[in-house]
């Protein structure tokens, strides 16, 4: 796929020399620079933000609470600041380099107009508890978001305030406890397919349930039969992720949500994969109960190198009225008010079930989400949904002869292509070929995830990347598999070129290092 | 029916070869797995196209135009969220799309920027809030401290958090929820609007049964606990002593709650370099003793060396984590607040230790000459004995009213006790009041003259 290099460079005319043999004294290797930590750099004493000393000493009662000496912090001016974390950031890669196909990340594009509108003095300057006649702008915000989500899922209702997908798991798991709670019934099993992301399991057992397997069939989607056998009086519902983590759309969705229902639970959807559905398909007419939304995935919020993310919850019918504090409404005049716990009887919400953090939830997500919504609008979310799907069909069909595809039989992939490491040599695996691809300039794919393949891949493209871009990407994957088949032993090694080579990581959890301490530096 | 927008590259000649690659007649194919009577047949009826850059900047332009923004009127409200200078190269760097537009550092190789960001921004934590270690951060203050709540909980055995009167409201609804369905026991004691935290209340609350005390350090009303006191009263009877930061500013003055006895330090980050936001996202600080490392929640990241001998760095002890525990995990959480974190470190590499002290000196001068200037106001008194940036006052009438004509007035005026305690009738006379370095002499003065004005 060279063809698509401008450079003129073939991997035939090799590196140039040998580069092992080019020695620097500063350690760095032209754009390929090392830096040392903030301290090992930074002074006590220095600063890089002027302040006048104030003149009037602490009230009296303050005196006993004083410390000794400052907080052992080094500082650092501003051109040293500026130089430490950019230079720290050319050791990242990002989606704004290359593609980053980790599958269920839905690592897209984030566009800089969301960015700029976030910080608009009028969101990013606004407290969360000055006066509503002041901030009926902030409040239109998360409103307007909220009748968007709650239209493109086809829910009754949505929960604005979970932080990030796992806190809109537990989000929905406290809706339903206290729906159940509400019954007059104890039910505290919840069933989670054995493909479902960690995150599940975790959230059921934090909400205070008893957590149970469900097995997939051989096509790679949950077993009917298991689950249909498993519910009963003692089953307050089900976490189902759909698409699921193989990539598989659930086609017995509507039948799985029936029985549940019939049994007398409830059906979590873990919306992680909402991105391959959006504008095609509403989970309300699935019959789900309740789906967070993970804003940073499907609505192109920013990572940010692990966070923050949001996690709204679209609810049904049934579950609304348990829904969190506070939450937004707009009344019959067109105002929309911040409805907190003294409204909330008001409101008809005399129900809900608490608090799950302080203020409104993720404003400056809210706005970003919004903007990105708008910019698309009923048919982009369509097409986005589609060019996902197209995007990830390409993939799996260009590698499915060179890698193993275990469901590839099943149909169509939704938005992620799912292989694994079967066929590859005795002794090369899934995570040579993901660290083959961080020398070919790529992110890897999500590794070993889901469980239920053996070492397993999942490529997540996203619609935001081009065909050319693709093709390179899969070329790039091709020559690693042939490389693989080959028995390569350098792949065994890689990567070569990347700023570290692989990381001991048995180390770091036998020994942890956690904080930097100067007998450790070791001058 | 293809949509043409400038997020997506694709070309309808793309797609049409590519869905031969595939082998699908049509984009209709590849979503054969979804049961026909579930499709939509095009976009969602009453909902409007994709729209230009121009159109929906001047959309969101429009809505931002409605609100009173903090920097557009004298400005002082707290209580949990607190409006600091941030300097210029925080955003700039943070907008960087190495970091932006990163994901969680899951290879290490290639996230090197972020991780050793995470390790220094970890060192930043723990040396600011005396504790030996701490997190790669959570959500923010509120669940931090719920999570603390949760991890004293297994370190002990025992279910009952004794809870200060003077922990925000927020943070302890936020408690309460998990707790109802946790079964833990939150015994909270009422807050109360006098001069004195209530220590000695706290104190004579602790039993053989109580897994932990939590604090907040400076409270809610800007007053300040005796941690030491309360950290020996809690070890004597074998709990846990959480102390809750929210203005982080604070401890470049007063004396770091890991110095003082605390087992577990979590606080509200959002002071350094994260602005306000209308509440979110903000930052979870999240710090303990060594001994305690695996119980902790969330990400942590680690130093280790690379193949060839070099320092780098990994997350690391995830078997605490759910993607490795499952059920079993010390928490659900998958995420830290990465972005803020590292807004959080850059602001604090700006100040160092000396520049933070300096600053907090600053805010305590300032919240000073404010609560100097409004005991001169007829009918408002100080409540607070000590204080750091915020305080309370009482006002002759329900302080909620008055901060509602106080903004029609063009006065943002602090954060009344009627809205964090609505219907507690012994707390609706007072106010909440904040003062930073933004804060100016002439902001006291026209809150000063409006506060005459509505009180007349």
């Amino acid at each position: 796929m060279n063809a698509h290099n401008p450079s003129g460079w073939r991997p035939e005319m090799g590196e140039g020399g040998n580069l092992d043999a080019v020695a620097t004294t500063s350690g760095d290797r032209g754009l390929m620079l090392e830096e040392a930590l903030i301290f090992e750099l930074g002074a006590p004493g220095k600063c890089g933000v002027e302040l006048d000393e104030p003149a009037c000493d602490p009230v009296p009662g303050l005196a006993r609470f004083l410390r000794k000496a400052p907080p052992a912090l080094p500082g650092l001016t501003e051109p040293e600041t500026v130089r430490h974390y950019t230079r720290l950031s050319r050791q990242n890669y990002a989606i704004d380099l290359g593609p980053f196909p980790l599958g269920s990340c839905t690592m897209k594009h984030n566009p800089r107009l969301n960015e700029k509108v976030a910080r608009l003095p009028g969101f990013a300057d606004l407290h969360p508890l000055a006066p509503q006649q002041t901030v009926r702008g902030a409040l239109e915000v998360i409103n307007q978001l909220a009748e968007w989500l709650i239209t493109l899922t086809g829910m009754h209702g949505v929960a604005m305030t979970p932080k990030a997908g796992a806190h809109g798991e537990l989000c929905g798991l406290l809706c339903i406890k206290a729906a159940i709670e509400a019954r007059g019934e104890a039910r505290s099993v919840i069933l989670v397919p054995e493909s479902a992301h960690g995150t599940n399991p975790a959230t059921a057992a934090f909400a205070g349930f008893t957590v149970e397997a469900i097995p997939a069939t051989a096509a790679g989607r949950v077993d009917l039969a298991a689950l249909a056998a498993r519910l009963g009086p003692d089953v307050a519902g089900v976490m189902i992720t759909n698409p699921n983590t193989c990539g598989l759309f659930e086609r017995e969705m509507k039948t799985i949500s029936d029985a549940v229902h019939a049994a007398g639970g409830y059906v979590y959807c873990d919306g992680a994969n909402f991105n391959a559905i959006v504008g095609r398909v509403r989970p309300g007419d699935l019959g789900i109960d309740a789906m967070h939304i993970n804003l940073h995935k499907t609505f192109s919020t920013p990572h940010g190198g692990g966070g923050p993310g949001s996690g709204p919850v679209v609810l049904s019918e049934a579950l609304c009225p348990f829904g969190p504090l506070p939450f937004t409404a707009r009344t019959a005049d067109g105002v929309v008010h911040l409805v907190e716990e003294e409204d909330a009887e008001a409101f008809g919400h005399a129900q809900a079930f608490g608090r799950m953090a302080a203020f409104h939830g993720q404003m400056g997500m809210f706005t970003r989400a919004l903007a990105y919504i708008l910019s698309h609008g009923a048919d982009g979310l369509r097409q986005v949904a589609e060019d996902a799907v197209l995007n990830a069909n390409y993939v799996l069909r260009s590698l499915e002869d060179v890698l193993s595809a275990p469901f590839a039989a099943s149909g169509p992939c939704m938005h992620e292509a799912l292989f694994s490491d079967d066929g590859l040599p005795e002794g090369f695996s899934t995570l040579d070929l993901a660290k083959g691809l961080i020398d070919e300039g790529f992110h890897p794919m999500t590794v070993y995830f889901p469980l239920v393949v053996h070492g397993a891949m999942l490529i997540e493209p996203t619609e935001t990347e081009s065909k050319a871009g693709l093709d390179r990407f899969i070329g790039s994957l091709r020559s690693l598999a042939e490389r693989a088949r080959a028995s390569d032993p350098s792949l065994k090694t890689a990567p070569h070129l990347a700023p570290r080579r692989r990381l001991d990581e048995t180390l770091a959890a036998r020994k942890p290092v956690l904080v930097w301490k100067e007998a450790a530096a070791g001058g | 029916m293809e949509t043409d927008m400038r997020y997506l590259p694709l070309t309808s000649a793309d797609r049409a070869e590519m869905l031969g690659v595939i082998g699908a007649a049509s984009i209709d194919d590849l979503f054969a797995d979804v049961p026909a009577a579930a499709q939509l047949d095009g976009p969602i009826a009453g909902l409007p196209g994709h729209a230009s850059e121009m159109a929906v900047e001047r959309h969101m332009a429009a809505l931002a135009a409605k609100n009173v923004s903090a920097g557009a009127a004298p400005f002082f409200l707290g209580a949990g969220a607190y409006r600091h200078h941030v300097p210029a190269s925080v955003d700039h760097l943070i907008q960087r799309g190495e970091f932006l537009t990163a994901y969680t550092p899951y290879q290490p190789e290639i996230a090197q920027g972020t991780l050793q960001v995470l390790f220094e921004f970890q060192t930043q934590v723990a040396r600011l809030l005396g504790t030996d270690v701490a997190n790669a951060s959570m959500y923010d203050g509120s669940t931090a401290c719920w999570e603390a709540v949760a991890m004293a909980g297994r370190i002990t055995r025992r279910k009952r958090a004794v809870v200060s009167g003077g922990l925000h409201p927020h943070y302890l609804a936020t408690m309460t929820t998990m707790a109802r369905f946790t079964g833990d026991e939150i015994d909270a004691r009422a807050p109360k609007l006098e001069a004195e935290p209530d220590d000695a209340a706290l104190i004579a609350a602790i039993d053989g049964e109580t897994s932990c005390v939590v604090v907040q350090y400076p409270d809610v009303l800007g007053r300040v606990p005796d941690l030491a006191a309360i950290a020996a009263a809690a070890q004597a009877q074998g709990a846990l002593l959480i102390a809750v930061v929210t203005e982080p500013v604070a401890l470049g003055l007063l004396e770091a709650p890991g110095n003082l006895g605390a087992d577990i330090v979590v606080g509200e980050g959002q002071s350094l370099g994260v602005g306000l936001q209308f509440g979110g996202p903000y930052l979870g600080l999240f710090g303990c003793r060594e001994k305690f490392l695996r119980q902790m929640p969330g990400r942590l990241c680690g130093q280790t060396v690379d193949a060839d001998g070099k320092r780098g760095f990994v997350l690391t002890l995830s078997t605490r984590e759910q993607h490795i525990r499952r059920e079993k995990a010390t928490s659900n959480i998958c995420t830290n607040a990465g972005l803020c974190a590292l807004a959080f470190s850059i602001h604090m590499t700006l100040l160092g230790g000396e520049g933070l002290a300096r600053l907090a000196r600053v805010n305590h001068a300032t919240a000073r000459k404010l609560a100097d200037r409004l005991a001169r106001v007829p009918g408002v008194g100080v409540v607070n004995n000590a204080y750091f940036n915020e305080f309370a006052v009482t006002l002759p009438e329900d302080a909620r009213e008055v901060v509602r004509l106080l903004a029609d007035r063009h006065v943002l005026g602090g954060v009344s006790l009627g809205r964090l305690y609505p219907g507690v009738n012994a707390l609706a006379n007072g106010l909440l009041l904040t003062a930073t370095e933004l804060t100016t002499d002439e902001d006291i003065e026209m809150l000063a003259i409006a506060l005459e004005g509505v009180l007349a």
